[in-house]
């Protein structure tokens, strides 16, 4: 036992020249990443992303589907580049504080962990629902308890984040393979590829192209971010793989992929079975389409496939955020944007042990006391925030540190064409959210309008200005 | 009662286990190392090992 918490030998890896004692630890692979950004993610293909068929129908939601994959593999090619560059815990915080500036990296801090706290009280929410669904199935008299299992996911996947990394991502690679592989099972054996396809494409559409025209197609982008929404949270992940320059932008750029497809095939199944008003309708109609497509298909091999899918891919999706939220929490308490207490590493288990434990009574409160479709709204828009601050960042980094400055782990083609393409996306998504949640919109800016006050005027004394900007670059182009 | 409600009670005792785990390691980690040991994390250790060995 004394050699696994013997942080003063020499050989353990974290103990570095710039007096780290102990640090995170370094042991991940690309297939890590990858089940950390995919695992967010997937639980957007089971439920969510439907709504943007009620928007404007089933075309709707395979154009917003399409828009948002090139929103969101701009967001992957950029995050790659700068990640592999600044491969530091914190992710998009950190990339922000080295490119940017201090106020923006305090923002998009905050934009981080609200996200993925807020999708992880989500989550936990629908893991809830789910166990309340399955006793109604197997014959439960009366309503079940719900929070108990609400309380329960938290506390064990924080648990889980609590004992170390290298287990906390392979359950997430784990569970996340089955839920994508559920996906595949599902096109297969409902397309007709095996025969006996039950696909009603045409039937279903006739009539309902487009049922609120080019305005639902607009609406429609808003949920068309489920698809994807999660996804640029490998850079997490940066200061725990072994091999930040290869292994993030491998793992982020597949897990895109990964996602582009599963998404259209998601599209393609549900819609060519369920009618556009039912699966359009997530809350009394289809909650969980794949399941419900499942159902429909009449084999109770893939009810159970799908049915463990749908809990597996919400799991992954919690897993993830927790340990997103965590980083980020613990990267902004390092460089004492937050109380410096919160940049705590645990010895043995080499984790941000104390911003894991903090953030899990912010999650249970809203899990708790918050209504899902508010918690999902605050979380889209804190994502939002995020994503519209890539194109700027990238765009000061190319602009202050050319090609042939730094190398990166990873040059993505045609800048600034992704960039310029992110922020138009962006702004067309801000409209589509501004028309069905404006207040949420007006509030959550306002939110940040005060919190970068305090920052600004109170918090930024206490600030490490100089030991902040660790990274051996040449000085930026102009200064 | 049936099945879930036992459930119900398995999930509040896991729930509290798992809880009171997180908590007590924490403290018992907190007494046993100093603020400046748990704290020590520095960003860019990666890239302050490599420039290390280049000049070594």
């Amino acid at each position: 036992m004394m050699t696994d918490t013997d942080i003063t030998s020499p050989v353990m890896d974290g103990m570095g020249p710039h007096g780290t004692k102990v640090g995170l630890l370094r042991v991940l692979g690309p297939a890590h990443v990858w089940a950390l950004g995919v695992g967010i993610v997937l639980v957007g293909e089971y439920m969510g992303w439907n709504f943007a068929v009620g928007k404007g129908g089933a075309y709707a939601a395979l154009i917003a589907c399409w828009f948002a994959g090139i929103l969101y593999t701009c967001v992957a090619m950029i995050d790659s580049e700068v990640t592999s560059t600044v491969a530091a815990a914190g992710g998009q915080y950190t990339q922000a504080k080295h490119i940017v500036g201090p106020l923006m990296a305090f923002n998009v801090g905050l934009y981080l962990v609200f996200a993925y706290t807020m999708l992880e009280a989500a989550n936990a929410i629908t893991a809830g629902y789910l166990f309340f669904v399955v006793a109604q199935m197997s014959g439960h008299a009366g309503d079940l308890d719900q929070r108990p299992f609400i309380i329960l996911v938290i506390m064990f996947l924080a648990w889980l984040n609590y004992r170390g990394v290298l287990a906390t991502l392979t359950f997430n690679l784990v569970i996340t393979a089955i839920a994508f592989v559920a996906i595949l099972v599902l096109f297969v054996s409902t397309s007709g590829i095996l025969g006996g396809g039950i696909m009603q494409h045409a039937a279903l559409f006739e009539g309902h192209e487009l049922p609120y025209g080019w305005i639902g197609v607009l609406a429609a982008m808003h949920f068309g971010l489920w698809y994807y929404l999660g996804i640029e949270g490998t850079t997490q992940a940066a200061e725990e793989v072994r091999s930040p320059a290869r292994a993030l932008p491998f793992g982020t750029l597949a897990g895109i992929m990964t996602l582009l497809i599963a998404a259209t095939l998601t599209w393609y199944i549900c819609s060519g079975v369920l009618p556009w008003e039912f699966l359009g309708d997530g809350v009394n109609g289809a909650v969980a389409p794949l399941f419900s497509t499942a159902q429909l298909a009449g084999s109770t091999g893939l009810v159970w496939l799908l049915g463990f899918g749908t809990l597996f891919a919400t799991l992954a999706s919690a897993n993830g955020c927790i340990n997103d939220a965590s980083r980020a929490w613990f990267a902004m308490g390092r460089d004492k944007y937050l109380p410096g207490w919160f940049g705590a590493v645990h010895p043995k288990y080499r984790t941000p042990y104390r911003s894991i434990v903090f953030l899990v009574p912010i999650a249970l409160i809203f899990a708790l006391g918050a209504p899902l479709d508010q918690v999902i709204t605050f979380s889209i828009l804190s994502g939002l925030l995020e994503y519209t601050f890539m194109p700027l960042n990238i765009i000061m980094f190319r602009k202050k540190w050319p090609l042939n400055s730094i190398k990166r782990g990873y040059e993505h083609p045609f800048h600034p064409l992704p960039a310029l393409t992110l922020l138009a996306l962006c702004g067309i998504t801000f409209f589509a959210v501004f028309l069905g949640y404006g207040t949420q919109l007006v509030a959550m800016i306002g939110f940040y309008i005060v919190v970068s006050l305090w920052f600004h005027f109170w918090r930024y004394r206490f600030v490490n200005r100089g030991t902040q900007f660790t990274m051996p670059w040449p000085k930026p182009q102009g200064y | 009662m049936d099945l879930w409600n036992w459930l119900e009670y398995a999930a509040w005792a896991l729930s509290a286990l798992f809880g009171l785990y997180m908590v007590v390691d924490w403290l018992k980690t907190d007494s046993s190392y100093s603020e400046d040991v748990l704290t020590s994390s520095r960003e860019g250790e990666l890239e302050a090992m490599t420039e290390e060995e280049h000049r070594g």
